[in-house]
């Protein structure tokens, strides 16, 4: 498996762009270029330069804006892994019940996931953060709920598509017990779709979270998150267009390596996708 | 077809109740009550007077009830009042509303505009290089948060004057081409995503579709490469696109209530975030449940439109 990511160029780019900023969390917890939260209102607005030190400029408290992106990585990083974490397990664990008991369970549960996808994504989580407050933990639930649907279907669907194997009917009939045919021969029949859905999920989890923390309903200053910095630089881009590009490029790039890197794994997991190519 | 209308209506039927206990019950969920939080800490009322309102805030009945009376009024017409303004408020919700709609429209627009020429001539004209390159346009339009967009929008546009509506807005009704010019960036912000999508999706549908037998027999009759494009292969590879531009309406839904931030647009958008800064939660409660039901409606209508294009669907149903 894994050397077939390697010989995908799309995935190994994604990988590369997921590790790099997995490195930068690691660095940011021993060392920062500045201290991300001390202002120094002599250095307010300071475009980039190397001479100062503020490679990326500072913002309108004179903050290093470098080391506040090195600061937000793992925040960001953090949500999007916990929120895709806790909404794929309640959402996977939906479906393949759903899909494997199959009769008034699944209707019942599909119902359900039904009327959660009435909700755009963006919409129910600023509804859910509007009912729990704003605070860092509920950003993730608030995420983590629009993504119990969509992992819900994609694992009901790929138990549906095995459930009717022969090897799986063998096990039955050998006497297995449901627990067993369950975590011995279905689940691992279905981890690849949930690999590339929790993937792309990441990706938009990191943009959720930006758009709350933007929207002021996430992540709360003075604590850096991409989202709240775009946010903070809104009363000076003009100005100082600086404040608003790099934070927004750090999100560009991150998400960007999730939805490579889940590309590249869908290519590899779908040969009819690889034939039109 | 009439049959298969009537059979997805009924459907909708669920789902819509499913969404009126969610709105409901969540904002049930939020400590302290709407009473006190509409009469904050500096009122004093008479023990009558407080009777009074903990009647007309249902506090003296069980939420169930509640629930039964909510959605009966809903069903009048009544969404109920607003904690700050007093006001009743579906008024104020469709006020705001054709503006949201229009933003949505019009970003659609923009999507397909954008994403079905791109994806056609990635279809066409094969190579490596281009393969790659659409592709990972593609990924990346996928990947710009869409108010970053805006903002880096209104930074190199702000000079340039009627192009950014930074509080001046005109309705279309009163002056529609000053309008679409200030409509014109807020939309481009929230459909260029949707465009990636839409190029991708239309790329890989026309490869199928061309490598199928009929594209070959029209083109072994000698027709010419345009036509058999546009009439054969066009036609039957837009299909899946329209699907999926519909079922991304509400993607762009979302994507108008922070694009109106940006660009202070009076829409729904910057109407829910107003509600939410202010605690008012009938109207949140109010705004979720149109753009809810929005949503419903447009997915339901995607469907309908697929199944009166391509008959396999309805017949697939109906086996089933």
């Amino acid at each position: 498996m894994f050397a077939r990511i390697l010989k995908n160029p799309i995935a190994v780019i994604g990988l590369c762009i997921i590790v790099l900023y997995m490195g930068i969390i690691i660095v940011s917890q021993f060392w920062l270029p500045f201290d991300p939260l001390e202002m120094e209102t002599i250095n307010m607005l300071q475009p980039p330069s190397v001479k100062s030190g503020h490679l990326l400029g500072t913002d309108e408290f004179g903050r290093d804006i470098l080391s506040r992106i090195m600061g937000g990585t793992g925040i960001s990083f953090l949500i999007a892994v916990a929120a895709t974490a806790l909404g794929g397990a309640i959402g996977t664990f939906m479906g393949v019940w759903s899909g494997f008991l199959g009769g008034a369970w699944d209707r019942w549960i599909m119902r359900i996931a039904d009327v959660l996808f009435s909700f755009p994504s963006l919409l129910l989580a600023i509804f859910v953060m509007a009912v729990l407050g704003e605070h860092t933990y509920n950003v993730i639930i608030a995420i983590a709920i629009g993504y119990i649907p969509q992992f819900a279907r994609i694992s009901r669907g790929a138990i549906l598509s095995i459930k009717n194997n022969e090897f799986v009917r063998a096990s039955f009939a050998s006497g297995a017990r449901k627990s067993y045919i369950l975590t011995h021969h279905l689940l691992p029949n279905i981890m690849m779709p949930l690999i590339v859905q929790s993937s792309l999920s990441l990706s938009v989890a990191i943009l959720l979270e930006s758009a709350l923390s933007f929207l002021g309903l996430g992540v709360q200053p003075p604590n850096p998150s991409w989202g709240n910095m775009l946010s903070s630089s809104r009363k000076v881009m003009i100005l100082a267009p600086w404040t608003a590009f790099y934070p927004g490029l750090a999100i560009v790039i991150l998400v960007l390596g999730f939805n490579l890197f889940g590309d590249g794994l869908r290519d590899i997991m779908d040969p009819r996708l690889r034939n039109i190519q | 077809m009439a049959r298969y209308i009537i059979r997805r209506l009924l459907s909708l039927i669920p789902v819509l109740l499913g969404v009126s206990i969610i709105v409901f019950f969540l904002v049930r969920l939020i400590p302290g009550s709407a009473l006190q939080m509409y009469l904050g800490t500096q009122v004093e009322a008479t023990p009558e007077q407080m009777e009074e309102l903990r009647r007309i805030f249902g506090e003296d009945r069980p939420i169930p009830v509640l629930y039964v009376e909510w959605v009966g009024n809903l069903l009048r017409g009544d969404m109920g009042y607003s904690l700050r303004t007093g006001r009743q408020v579906l008024p104020d919700i469709l006020q705001r509303l054709p503006l949201s709609i229009e933003l949505t429209i019009l970003a659609l627009l923009m999507a397909l505009i954008i994403g079905i020429p791109l994806g056609i001539l990635g279809a066409i004209k094969k190579n490596p290089i281009l393969d790659l390159t659409i592709r990972i346009t593609g990924l990346l339009g996928l990947s710009l948060p869409q108010f970053w967009l805006a903002s880096l929008m209104v930074i190199a546009f702000s000079g340039i004057q009627g192009l950014i509506p930074m509080g001046n807005y005109i309705p279309f009704t009163q002056a529609p081409l000053a309008n679409l010019k200030m409509m014109l960036l807020p939309s481009l912000a929230i459909g260029i995503g949707l465009a990636a999508v839409i190029m991708r999706y239309m790329r890989n549908s026309m490869l199928e579709v061309m490598q199928q037998d009929f594209i070959r027999t029209a083109e072994a009759k000698g027709l010419k490469k345009n036509i058999v494009i546009v009439r054969h292969a066009l036609k039957n590879a837009i299909l899946p696109v329209i699907t999926v531009a519909g079922f991304n309406v509400g993607y762009l839904l979302g994507g108008a209530i922070v694009i109106e931030e940006v660009f202070a647009l009076p829409g729904m958008g910057r109407l829910v975030l107003y509600a939410i800064y202010q605690r008012d939660y009938p109207l949140i409660q109010g705004i979720v449940l149109i753009i809810a039901m929005m949503f419903v409606v447009v997915n339901l209508l995607t469907d309908l439109l697929y199944a009166a294009i391509d008959p396999r669907i309805r017949l697939d149903q109906k086996e089933a």
